[in-house]
């Protein structure tokens, strides 16, 4: 029940507060909550605990100013409600549906610092319960940070609110809210799922046995799974080289088997496998070309290092206060490089190209591995797709790549994410779909017209991971979700509950927004393009004409263990790493890598084709939407991407209107018929363009509408730093150079 | 696919008019019509050796290599050497090689066979009697260039009319024609603009206390607040702290002709401790003492001699490969990037003073020619759209930077073999890169577009066009430079479509600010690195723009042909809207 007390010991004048209350309670209860502040509550989400008044600082300047409200902890998020009249947000185009401006999803909040005077500290369930900060420091997964201050609301309230309701709470919360996050089902529209385009889910054998279609496989879709009786770690479906046998599949369960992933129109295929590559003749004879294996863990980073580089990059973004901003900004680009994130994405995308010229040029099968075999290798294989098959580059073949190698390819997306913020997990955390991500929006800068969806669809699918409501990010695997999700399922009898799939948008946006998903200057494939591509490979099916049965020996036992080895020397079995040797090594071992770039690059450019990344240094760049959108002192007000994207849309639209108008012409001019008025609606675009004067760089995520139209002045300015490194007698000079001594 | 014909087509397209002079000496005469020769190898640090015929001619170096396909060709005008040097003696094989170091961020080196000794020995001669003819009493190929173009570039800019549209002379300005022999001060132009109640005498004396009489006056004036950008150069305290009356009264009268502040800012682009150094050799800064109400603000720019050993640092960096592993600490390591913010960041705070405080302000360094020219350009670019035309940007360069004095002859070295010459510095090359870091920031705010910025730069070196030459208005006019030479915006302006950005939305009265934080510098990989193959995009994107724009046009065409057919048709109906006027208001490029 709720209950309010008068002013109880506190500091502070403001009397008003919100008890804590239990779950159960609240919801019988929901009607008087309406009248606080408080957020409209999803279905299933309950107030834990709240404290107010509470400070929020504004972002934008060193001055302790803000706003007071409420800051609230439910099972889903923590809130803060402001206690000014919300002045209706008109152009609030980008408005998420599951949570505002204002709101942390709790699997997004990433680490939470306690500033006592003049010291940040981070909180952790162990630290003293008794002392608790004048001021919270919220850093979120997606990058923004919060401040609110403590000293103006009941000490009682803060201390749970950031004890137990912010930290203890985070494990049993998740747990509670994947029961209750049933979400209505009902009121979720699945209709994508209707459509006769959709995303492909791999989830039923009707998914599997398209795509193979679709590429021209030639392999074995495997159904023995699909309750899994095989394997756990296994996908319900799957699919292995045409010659692995029933008997394998028991022996080796899910170790050791090659996972088909993509077929290359010349006939080969690219496979992933966890552990090592017992199964290795079972790709080879499939094919009858040879194939190349690659330890994947032999020269990319590990998980923990991902995860090592990414905490220390993600910092360069998480920023408290101007000064602090301005400071790091004097060391970037040398900051940047230690970090080695950008290293991590060159090398990914390296090791992507490597399996992309094995494909292209040798058309050899590929077999990429890794223990795991659900995280770098998902990273190449993904890339690698999307690199070579321009379907994978619109929005649904992409979201179907996603479903294809993540999804069902046994990512471990909880383990990795950590959502529940398990002590016991932090080892296993990492940012590997992150870092794909990333990969793709490196692919996408450079080659911005192949891909069918924008740079926004992509950082919103990045912040998408850390909402705790899709059913494609909550799972490690395929039985781990079909388990939790059956167990979980609140009556038995609405069924297996039903989380949504990310991929179904409107959860989280309306139409209007998810128009900036698609890229307005995406190269949509006319019908001469596609005859043009046809007479383009000619080289291909012709191991077609060598049914592969035919090579095909009958497996005895031991076949594999035994002969392995001299079958490796038969089949020319070669490892494919060698441009991760020694850099003293005198060979260039980058150069035939660089040599295909080069080939490829010096033929004309063909978006529905093979897409190559340029790795040379400045090519690999800083995700600017993603990182820099909430520091107002980088955005660029009245410029940045979307000034081009207001243009361009206009574009599109005046001349989508001349076509309409040409129509009507034709009509008019054929009947004879007049006086059809003409109304002319703005469309959304239009109104864009419009008014791009007044956006920034951080469209669409930050609306500049709180911000003065003031230009951020560095505030340290870096002579000291400049005077010490440049050679001391030149600055002194005069400008004359009338100084007899010569520099060159 | 050869791809120096790739970046600067303009040069190959001025192939045939290339001729030389018949004033020339016996000698000269000797090597022109071109000299070639065959069996030359350039040594390219991407492909590798390549055989082929080599050409000197008066105003260029052309290598045509045909053994590969595609064909190779290197067209390089003469102008952008910096310096020829032989490398070493005869190799075991017989060959002699030497290397050309650019002033566009590139090295070329080429190998003869020491058996056409006389032959190798004379291109080496034609190419250092061309390539320096300054040092070598001649003159400069701008004066043998005889293209005629539709539109006489050097009526781009004419100072009168240029004030006129900024709204001169009004109540608080006059213009004067006291410097119109270049009398009170040789380095500025003959029209110039001062405060209304301050007399030619009085600037006289006013002269007399600046360094080289580059006495304060208006660059830019805003159109509504009245606050105005001015400029000079530093004033001759010493270290006596000497105060000169006459200056004193004259900031006080730029001040008072903004009637909305009460403030005036100078800002001196010079770290403190430079201009405190200064005043031993006589100059230095206003003290808040003598001149009231005035608040010196220093901005930490650095002088000529930082900034060209930043470039050549730079140059290390990027050609002829870039460091995969260090890139980003090499980067830093040049400073060049910083150097950039720091101007920017000096541009951006003289444009917030005048545009959100209103107030005046006075900008100089040492002489005011650099730096000085630097900021007030970019601050004049950020405050003023018509300067974001292409035209209005000629006209900014022509104002601030050839009028003002901008000494391009000395910084450039043209025609001059004394590379090592402690006057050359790439200050205007750091101003073009500062407003291209603009454009990148601002895709839509900008008439022009990236190759018109590398064209410009091309031809600050190429010694085709007269824009560039000699150091001051009074050398130009001396040296019948407009009479004699063409100008660069000539060439410019009679292909416009060429240097259009297609994406340009024309806001009027748009401030710009951009953010000048290393987040979102970054180095202008489609000019210092544009020689490496590898990073040259197969598609620039703007070609995309560019049909979407045509397919408008097009649609835009036959939807008033179709028109004006049912107009006819049905002349005598009830006139509806116009459909032409719903059509679109926005300007076509195409």
């Amino acid at each position: 029940m709720l209950s309010s007390l008068g002013s109880g010991g506190g500091k502070t004048a403001k009397p008003s507060f919100v008890s804590y209350v239990t779950p159960e309670e609240i919801k019988s209860e929901k009607e008087p909550y309406k009248k606080e502040n408080q957020p409209d509550l999803l279905p299933g989400e309950v107030v834990f605990c709240s404290a107010c008044p509470v400070l929020k600082y504004s972002q934008d300047d060193m001055s302790q100013r803000g706003v007071f409200g409420t800051l609230l902890c439910t099972n889903f998020r923590v809130s803060f409600v402001s206690d000014e009249v919300q002045v209706e947000e008109t152009c609030k185009l980008f408005k998420n549906k599951l949570y505002g401006e204002n709101d942390i999803p709790l699997a997004c909040v990433d680490n939470i610092y306690g500033g006592y005077e003049d010291k940040k500290k981070l909180i952790t369930g162990g630290l003293l319960k008794n002392k608790y900060p004048s001021k919270i420091i919220v850093h979120c997964k997606d990058l923004r940070v919060f401040q609110f201050s403590l000293t103006y609301s009941k000490e009682e309230d803060a201390k749970k609110l950031c004890f137990t309701g912010v930290l203890d709470h985070n494990n049993v919360v998740m747990k509670t809210y994947l029961r209750s996050s049933s979400i209505d089902n009902n009121a979720v529209c699945f209709v994508e799922m209707q459509r006769k385009e959709r995303t492909m889910l791999f989830d039923c054998l009707e998914d599997w046995t398209q795509d193979m279609k679709r590429t021209k496989g030639n392999c074995r879709l495997v159904t023995e799974n699909s309750s899994f009786e095989l394997s756990q770690k296994l996908p319900q479906f799957f699919i292995v080289p045409l010659n692995v046998t029933d008997e394998d599949l028991v022996k080796f369960q899910g170790n050791g088997l090659p996972m088909w992933c993509w077929s290359h129109h010349s006939g080969c295929a690219l496979f992933k496998t966890a552990s090592l590559p017992l199964m290795l003749t079972a790709v080879a004879h499939n094919h009858l070309y040879s194939v190349k294996t690659e330890d994947l863990s032999d020269t990319l980073p590990t998980i923990q290092d991902i995860q090592l580089s990414y905490n220390k990059f993600k910092q360069f973004f998480l920023i408290d206060n101007t000064t602090e901003f301005w400071m790091s900004d004097m060391k970037w680009f040398s900051s940047l490089e230690n970090c080695g994130w950008l290293d991590m994405i060159r090398q990914c995308l390296l090791k992507a190209v490597e399996v992309v010229e094995c494909l292209e040029k040798e058309n050899t099968n590929v077999l990429i591995m890794e223990e795991s075999g659900s995280d770098l290798c998902c990273v190449i294989s993904s890339l690698v797709q999307l690199m070579l098959d321009p379907h994978y580059r619109t929005l649904l073949g992409f979201q179907s790549l996603v479903q294809k190698e993540w999804v069902a390819g046994g990512h471990a997306f909880l383990d990795r994410s950590n959502q529940l913020h398990l002590k016991e997990k932090v080892e296993s955390q990492s940012p590997v779909f992150l870092l794909f991500l990333e990969c793709v929006w490196q692919l996408h800068q450079q080659h911005g017209p192949a891909f069918q969806f924008s740079e926004t669809y992509l950082t919103v699918l990045s912040d998408s991971v850390h909402v705790p409501v899709f059913a494609t990010f909550l799972f490690n695997n395929d039985s781990h979700r079909a388990n939790v999700l059956r167990a979980e399922s609140p009556s038995s009898q609405r069924g297996p509950l039903n989380c949504p799939s990310v991929w179904d948008w409107s959860v989280q946006f309306d139409c209007r927004a998810q128009d900036l998903f698609t890229n307005p200057l995406y190269a949509q494939k006319t019908k001469q393009d596609r005859s043009q591509r046809k007479s383009h490979r000619p080289k291909h099916q012709r191991q077609l004409s060598l049914p592969s049965s035919a090579f095909k020996t009958p497996t005895k036992k031991g076949f594999f263990k035994d002969e392995a080895d001299s079958l490796k020397k038969i089949l020319g079995v070669k490892r494919i790493s060698r441009w991760m040797l020694s850099p003293s090594s005198d060979f260039p071992p980058m150069s035939s890598i660089k040599e295909f770039y080069e080939t490829w690059q010096a033929k004309p450019l063909d978006y529905h084709g093979m897409l190559l990344p340029c790795l040379d240094g400045p090519s690999i760049r800083v995700w600017m939407q993603r990182y820099l959108r909430w520091i107002h002192d980088v955005q660029i007000l009245g410029g940045g991407p979307v000034a081009v994207l207001s243009k361009v849309s206009e574009l599109l639209a005046e001349v989508q209107e001349l076509r309409s108008e040409l129509d009507r012409h034709a009509r008019t001019v054929t009947s004879n018929h007049r006086g059809a008025i003409r109304t002319r609606a703005k469309t959304a675009p239009e109104n864009l363009a419009r008014s791009s004067v007044r956006l920034s760089s951080s469209f669409p995520f930050v609306t500049s509408r709180n911000w003065s139209f003031k230009p951020a002045i560095p505030t340290s300015m870096l002579q000291s730093l400049m005077m010490s490194e440049v050679a001391g007698d030149l600055a002194s000079r005069e400008d004359d150079g009338s100084e007899p001594e010569t520099v060159v | 696919l050869s791809f120096n014909t790739w970046v600067c087509p303009s040069l190959s397209y001025l192939w045939p008019t290339v001729g030389y002079s018949d004033q020339w000496d016996d000698l000269n005469k000797r090597f022109s019509p071109p000299l070639t020769a065959k069996d030359v190898t350039y040594i390219c640090p991407y492909i590798g050796a390549l055989r082929g015929t080599l050409t000197v001619t008066n105003y260029r170096l052309f290598f045509k290599c045909t053994d590969r396909e595609p064909v190779f060709v290197l067209d390089l005008p003469l102008g952008v050497v910096s310096r020829v040097e032989k490398i070493g003696g005869a190799s075991s094989r017989g060959e002699v090689s030497y290397g050309l170091v650019c002033k566009d961020i590139r090295n070329l080196r080429f190998a003869h066979k020491q058996m056409e000794d006389s032959l190798r020995k004379s291109i080496f001669e034609v190419l250092m009697k061309f390539a320096f003819p300054v040092s070598n009493g001649l003159p400069i190929f701008a004066f043998e260039y005889g293209q005629v173009y539709p539109e006489n570039g050097w009526k781009v800019y004419d100072a009168q009319a240029e004030y006129k549209r900024q709204g001169l002379p009004n109540e608080s300005w006059r213009i004067t024609k006291v410097n119109d022999h270049y009398e009170l001060c040789d380095t500025y132009p003959s029209t110039l603009v001062v405060p209304v109640n301050i007399s030619d005498e009085e600037l006289k004396r006013v002269a007399a206390f600046r360094a080289k009489g580059r006495i304060p006056v208006l660059s830019w004036i805003h159109p509504e607040s009245q606050a105005t950008v001015t400029r000079c150069s530093q004033p001759m305290v010493g270290v006596n702290g000497k105060r000169s009356k006459d200056d004193e009264k004259y900031l006080q009268a730029i001040m008072d002709a903004n009637a909305q502040s009460h403030k005036l800012f100078i800002f001196d682009a010079r770290p403190s401790v430079n201009a405190a150094a200064n005043k031993m050799k006589g100059g230095g800064y206003e003290s808040e003492d003598a001149y009231q109400n005035a608040e010196l603000v220093f901005l930490d720019i650095h002088n000529i001699h930082v900034m060209r050993e930043s470039l050549r640092k730079l140059k290390e960096v990027v050609y002829p490969n870039i460091e995969e592993s260090h890139w980003l600490s090499n980067l830093e390591s040049t400073h060049w990037l910083e150097h950039i913010k720091l101007i920017l960041a000096g541009a951006l705070r003289i444009a917030d003073k005048v545009e959100s405080g209103k107030t005046s302000v006075v900008v100089h360094c040492s002489d005011g020619w650099d730096r000085t020219a630097q900021l007030t350009s970019l601050a004049m670019l950020m405050l003023d759209g018509h300067y974001r035309t292409i035209r209005g940007f000629q006209v900014l360069l022509e104002k601030e930077w050839l009028s003002f004095g901008h000494r391009f002859q000395l910084r450039i070295g043209h025609g001059d073999k004394n590379h090592t010459d402690a006057d050359r510095s790439p200050v205007f090359l750091q101003f073009i890169d500062c407003v291209w870091q603009m454009t990148r920031q601002f895709p839509a705010a900008f008439e022009f577009n990236e190759y018109f910025l590398v064209t410009t730069l091309d031809h600050l070196y190429s010694c085709l066009f007269g824009t560039f030459l000699c150091n001051s208005e009074q050398q130009r006019v001396k040296e019948e430079v407009p009479k004699k030479t063409v100008s660069l915006w000539a060439y410019i302006n009679s292909q416009l479509e060429e240097f259009t950005n297609p994406l340009y939305v024309n806001y009027s009265n748009h401030v710009l600010f951009p953010v000048v934080s290393m987040r979102h510098l970054e180095l202008w990989v489609g000019y210092y690195i544009r020689w490496n193959p590898r990073m040259r995009p197969q598609e620039p994107v703007h070609q995309r723009y560019k049909e979407l724009l045509a397919k408008r046009a097009e649609l835009q065409k036959r939807v008033e042909e179709l028109q004006r057919e049912v107009t006819n048709r049905s002349a005598s109906s009830e006139r509806a809207g116009s459909p032409t006027r719903s059509i679109t208001p926005v300007q076509t490029f195409v």
